[in-house]
């Protein structure tokens, strides 16, 4: 069942603001990658660059009160639901200033003061989270909505589908959010599932539908019309938004690059680039002066190299605070660590 | 006199006080509401189907469900029907919920409780339903509690719940009816510390749960020839009370750990390397361990026997001690 109002789009401002969202999602990431080589990222990094309009068209439906969880893929997610690129570096570079004071890394990055419950190392894990969330927002008669981003590999975990069920039946404000790359590392989604992901979930009772994931504003208008009806109290959605990630799985220092997809496909999509496509929308209707997106390119450009200045400015963490944060509540030997 | 309950009537009550005391205390399981006489009667008439909530058979939905609770201002219990059945739910526990704080450098508390019923071989119920897993959680980090009392099992409930951490209180399926003093107003029982139930100064049993009792018949059978045995309990496993271990230990210098996991990596092997550690020079033999036989839990009643610790074992372990 699909969404019955489709939503306007938002004014010009709005909409050159989602550009200047998507263009720093991808600078981030591409800037992620050099620190990576440079040896400042110590790890892997899965860099969402291709998708970043289902991220920024999703989010652009949200406020900070929303919850979204997210995936191993998370970057994207925490910036697009306004994440600060410099503690994301800090944390990327397990700094003390970092979101998670250099106890998470790139899988982990949360702010929960954003109502970021954080990226997650385990697919689909995230999900059954902004369920609760979303139980606690109508247990206190608040209108917010929770937001679980997945990938496509993700619609084979279990308890994935128990989230779908479980937001069905207790008619819960959330609206699921599934980016379809094709891929599970180097699987395509073809061959580990029958049938279209959007009719699973509809299957579960989901209203659910297929959105261009390189358009962000095709993103934004279905998102807005799930989140609608969400806060209204119409229950639970499904989008499945189909996109592409342009570079490898994941990188780590020294790991060779090699992308073994067909290259034909690899240059389809990106002759369907979102950043551009908006761009170019923004140009044709006159929405932005001439100039404008230079503008904004130096900007994201001046706040990532302001960003990783911070966070390679940042202290790492001090060995004695090893103990930190395991617990809430600490008690003598506990968390335990030598012979006391 | 004092008043009475059932280990579940006192759950039960823990359960109601808190509910009452603060609303952002919900519990999510399986057949939890419009039951008569299990730990949660009469919460949902009380409460409402919105703080007590029937689940699906979605044990990882679920689980994950209240970590999200947790983030968002809520004070959950999740009920595990069967002790085993956190297996199905080890992503979301262990992975998620204990990972979580740290990873989050601080950001939230996980304020969660894992009501875990039934643990323990209760007799005929095979290898599904006959687990007491409680080192699996704690190796994970997770605060454990095993109340051997209707008293400790009201106040550790409210203890569980109010602390701003995830706690696993499990509930010994030999222990649900059994009746003891339970005081009425609400009361905490403190984490981390232990108690000694028997005083005695020639061994030292250490027991939890369901054992406690069995070690108190032990204990009394070998009075009877001069044999003094003191019997600690340390009502909470994780944190451990190791200054009351210790002390026991060093008035004692005897150790028999009694303990219903498994062998290999369990309960009893941690408290023995602690003793080993801490208490060498005041051990006068060395440290015995009475477990379960590291073996899936067999069905029928003498194999099933055979394969737990039972008081003939202890007996012996412990005669031998002063032999
Ligand atoms: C439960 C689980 N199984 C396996 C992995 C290892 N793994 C990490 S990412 C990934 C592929 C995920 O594919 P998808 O959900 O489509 O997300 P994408 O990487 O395409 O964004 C796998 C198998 C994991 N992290 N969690
Ligand atoms: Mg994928």
């Amino acid at each position: 069942m699909p969404p019955s109002t489709t939503p306007d789009l938002p004014d010009a401002e709005t909409q050159i603001g989602w550009y200047q969202r998507m263009r720093l999602l991808r600078r981030f990431e591409q800037n992620a990658v050099e620190l990576v080589d440079e040896g400042d990222i110590i790890g892997i990094v899965h860099e969402y660059v291709g998708e970043e309009a289902i991220a920024v068209g999703a989010c652009a439906a949200l406020t900070e009160h929303d919850v979204i969880t997210s995936t191993h893929r998370g970057h994207g997610h925490i910036l697009a639901k306004g994440g600060d690129p410099a503690r994301m570096y800090a944390e990327l570079l397990g700094r003390e200033t970092g979101y998670n004071k250099g106890r998470g890394g790139s899988m982990h990055i949360a702010d929960l003061d954003l109502g970021i419950f954080g990226a997650n190392g385990i697919v689909g894990a995230g999900a059954p989270m902004g369920l609760g969330a979303a139980h606690m927002f109508k247990l206190r008669g608040e209108p917010h909505v929770a937001v679980p981003f997945f990938g496509d590999g993700a619609m084979n975990q279990g308890v994935l589908l128990e989230s779908f069920n479980l937001a069905v039946i207790m008619e819960l404000p959330v609206i699921f959010v599934c980016e379809n790359n094709g891929y599970a590392i180097t699987t395509p989604i073809g061959e580990m599932t029958r049938g279209e992901l959007f009719e699973r979930a509809a299957a579960f009772g989901l209203a659910a539908e297929a959105v261009d994931g390189m358009d962000v504003r095709a993103v934004y208008r279905a998102a807005a019309a799930a989140v609608a009806r969400a806060r209204a109290g119409g229950g639970p959605s499904f989008l499945e938004c189909r996109a592409y990630r342009y570079s490898l799985h994941n990188v780590a220092k020294g790991v060779p690059r090699e992308d073994d997809r067909p290259a034909a496909e690899q240059a389809d999509w990106r002759g369907r680039d979102a950043i551009e496509r908006l761009a170019g929308e923004l140009t044709e209707e006159g929405l932005w002066p001439d100039g404008a997106r230079a503008e904004i390119d130096d900007e994201v450009d001046a706040e990532i190299e302001g960003a990783i200045g911070f966070a390679r400015n940042s202290r790492r963490p001090d060995p004695d605070s090893v103990l930190d944060h395991m617990y809430a509540v600490t008690y003598p030997g506990l968390p335990a660590a030598g012979w006391e | 006199m004092a008043r009475e309950l059932t280990y579940i009537a006192a759950l039960n009550e823990a359960l109601h006080q808190s509910f009452a005391a603060d609303p952002s205390v919900i519990m999510v399981g399986e057949n939890i509401r419009g039951v008569k006489r299990s730990e949660t009667a009469g919460l949902d008439g009380a409460f409402g189907a919105d703080r007590v909530i029937d689940m699906p058979i979605s044990e990882p939905a679920f689980t994950g469900f209240a970590t999200g609770a947790a983030l968002s201002g809520g004070r959950p219990i999740v009920e595990f029907q069967v002790s085993s059945l956190i297996f199905v739910a080890f992503d979301q526990l262990v992975n998620q919920a204990a990972k979580l704080p740290l990873m989050l450098g601080g950001q939230r508390h996980l304020p969660v409780t894992y009501l875990i019923m039934g643990a323990g071989a209760g007799g005929g119920r095979a290898g599904q339903h006959s687990d007491n897993p409680y080192p699996f959680l704690m190796h994970a980090g997770i605060k454990t509690v095993i109340p051997s009392t209707p008293k400790d099992a009201k106040g550790l409930m409210i203890a569980a719940i109010r602390e701003d951490d995830p706690v696993a209180l499990f509930a010994p399926a030999g222990l649900l009816r059994r009746e003891g003093e339970v005081p009425e107003e609400p009361y905490a029982t403190p984490l981390g510390e232990g108690v000694v139930r028997r005083a005695g100064d020639q061994i030292t049993v250490v027991a939890s749960g369901n054992l406690v009792r069995k070690a108190i018949e032990v204990a009394e059978t070998v009075a009877a020839d001069g044999i003094s045995v003191e019997v600690w309990d340390p009502v909470s496993l994780l944190p451990l009370d190791k200054a009351g271990l210790a002390e026991t230990v060093a008035k004692t210098g005897r150790l028999v750990v009694f303990d219903d996991s498994n062998r290999t990596c369990g309960f009893a092997a941690e408290v023995s390397s602690l003793v080993a550690e801490r208490c060498f020079h005041d051990l006068k033999a060395p440290i015995k361990r009475i477990t379960r036989a590291d073996v899936t839990t067999p069905f029928s009643n003498p194999i099933e026997y055979a394969s737990l610790p039972g008081r003939e074992r202890l007996e012996a372990a412990v005669r031998a001690l002063l032999a």
